[in-house]
């Protein structure tokens, strides 16, 4: 299991091949990434993003014991950025490797859900006319009754 | 004990953090102290339905008792993902 709170880059292809290397008895492997998305109306020049170093990682951790517990998984990995990203960088991604591709898709969602209302980080959008932190959605917090 | 804010409640109050002596038996009673230093406190604490709190790193609610807790902190509900 790979858990990395992180400011710096990841590369996508070379985390996904490690990830996916060594996995004999996994048939699956489903990986996530999550992209800075610009704003229609108001073009995005940067989001900050704010965590909480400790309960972060222990937060993730836990996600991602569950996710392998629940799923079967033979590994979940997932990585969050914070600090100053522009529109078209990637924020974060998962990757989960089960037997079945059932299995790691679900286990996919799951910490997909999680971590958009458990994991303490904080999302502020800057844009020319000025700065917002976004708000959370109803609908993420309605997405984890289906676990 | 330790009390940390982020994101927004940060803002309102000022600092990330501050060290806190108090005999707050629950984490409402901390809140209660806090409202009552200054119209800063006051002010970010308004509404609590707004904020989530964790205690010693973990979720918790605002009944959750503070005995032998070493960190506070409060935050709007989280925007990860």
């Amino acid at each position: 299991m790979r858990i990395s709170v992180q400011e710096e880059a990841f590369d996508l292809g070379a985390v996904a091949t490690e990830f996916a290397s060594g996995h004999k008895d996994m048939g699956a492997i489903v990986t996530f990434t999550g992209i800075v998305r610009d704003l229609p109306d108001d073009p995005l020049q940067a989001m900050e993003i704010e965590h909480y170093p400790g309960m972060t990682e222990a937060a993730l951790r836990g996600m991602a014991e569950q996710a392998v517990e629940r799923f079967s998984l033979g590994d979940a990995l997932v990585i969050h950025r914070y600090g100053r990203l522009v529109p078209g960088e990637m924020i974060m991604m998962v990757a989960t490797a089960a037997r079945h591709r059932k299995d790691a898709f679900e286990a996919a969602e799951f910490l997909m859900d999680y971590l958009k209302s458990r994991a303490p980080f904080w999302k502020r959008e800057i844009t020319a006319t000025g700065s917002e932190w976004v708000e959370s959605k109803d609908e993420d917090e309605d997405a984890l009754t289906r676990w | 004990m330790e009390v940390l804010y982020f994101a927004w409640v940060r803002e309102r109050i000022g600092v990330p953090r501050e060290h806190v002596i108090t005999q707050a038996a629950t984490v409402a009673d901390l809140v209660a102290e806090l409202r009552a230093r200054e119209d800063r406190y006051d002010l970010a604490f308004s509404d609590l339905s707004s904020l989530r709190v964790a205690v010693d790193q973990e979720l918790a609610d605002f009944d959750a008792p503070l005995a032998g807790v070493r960190e506070v902190a409060f935050f709007p509900p989280m925007t990860g993902g």
